[in-house]
């Protein structure tokens, strides 16, 4: 069974979540114009990634886990992509 | 794991499903059943599937949220602002702080340190009460404000995406205290602990979600 890292790893990779949180809210008082919402994602996704590698130990599945956790990222991307591309490709709103 | 080792073992187990199946312990009873190795990692197979869904029923949201907040960018800017950045968060805090200590939680158990679990699973479910009361702080102040979840489409959207992920958080800690009962009864070991590890995904989930909602709906104004 699967038993990796150490107490002193997982706290390491809180505070480095604790960082980007501060990212998060630092980020957010600078104007990037078109660019807030993309800055914004890109820091929660790496957020995202910390916690699914580490705390969620995808870091250490196999094959087939790693293909369970990453086909519905591809599905929400057509899901949004598809309703996005279709609300501002219309002729009449 | 390479791209191609992840798809050939994805293919050779759709071609040869029989090679899946688990050995049997014929030693036993003669009753059939999984070593644990296998029901372990079938389990989290299953939790990991049950995961995604749940990313799908959020993904609905996330795609209104885009399309509406790019048709009505000042009603979007108003709302944001109009959120407590503060408590928002406080809140990420106690979800990443929770999320840790259910990782050790997680880890104790491997190593049979159940006191160690049952102050992490206390911590964590008391982190999620927290979190539930600041929620409800935000909400009625919102109340009182007269703004409810039809005042506009941007505030339908907060209620809704916050409103399904508070009923994770509840359903997370009921989750957790059915663990940390069982716990106490000495069900679990360094031999059995699927479940906790099971549970313990659920509440990284919960804390996954916030991690994209917070921004978006408090902070990108």
């Amino acid at each position: 069974m699967d038993n990796h890292g150490s107490y002193k790893s997982l706290i390491n990779i809180w505070i480095l979540l604790m960082f980007l949180t501060v990212v998060t809210v630092g980020a957010a008082q600078f104007d990037f114009g078109a660019w807030n919402v993309p800055i914004a994602l890109i820091i929660a996704s790496v957020k995202a990634g910390v916690v699914a590698l580490h705390f969620m130990h995808l870091k250490h599945e196999d094959g087939l886990t790693w293909v369970f956790a990453s086909y519905p990222l591809f599905l929400l991307f057509l899901l949004i992509a598809f309703t996005v591309t279709d609300m501002f490709s219309r002729v009449v709103n | 794991m390479g791209f191609f080792d992840v798809t050939s073992k994805v293919l050779k187990s759709i071609a040869y499903p029989s090679e899946m199946v688990p050995s049997i312990d014929t030693e036993d009873d003669g009753h059939h059943h999984f070593d644990h190795e296998t029901e372990h990692s079938g389990a989290k197979l299953g939790m990991w599937l049950f995961l995604a869904t749940e990313l799908l029923l959020f993904g609905g949201l996330f795609a209104a949220y885009a399309i509406y907040r790019a048709k009505y960018p000042d009603m979007f800017q108003h709302g944001s602002q109009s959120l407590n950045v503060v408590l928002g968060t406080v809140n990420t805090v106690i979800l990443i702080f929770s999320s840790l200590t259910v990782a050790i939680a997680v880890k104790a158990i491997q190593e049979n340190r159940i006191k160690l679990v049952k102050i992490m699973l206390w911590i964590t479910i008391i982190c999620a009460a927290i979190f539930a009361v600041n929620k409800y702080f935000e909400y009625s102040y919102k109340f009182n404000l007269g703004i409810f979840p039809g005042t506009d489409i941007f505030y339908s959207i907060y209620f809704a995406a916050t409103g399904v992920h508070m009923l994770h958080v509840f359903i997370g800690m009921a989750v957790l205290g059915v663990l940390l009962r069982k716990v106490y009864k000495g069900k679990y070991s360094k031999d059995n602990y699927t479940a906790i590890e099971i549970g313990g995904l659920y509440w990284h989930l919960v804390d996954l979600i916030w991690i994209y909602l917070f921004p978006l709906l408090y902070l990108v104004g």
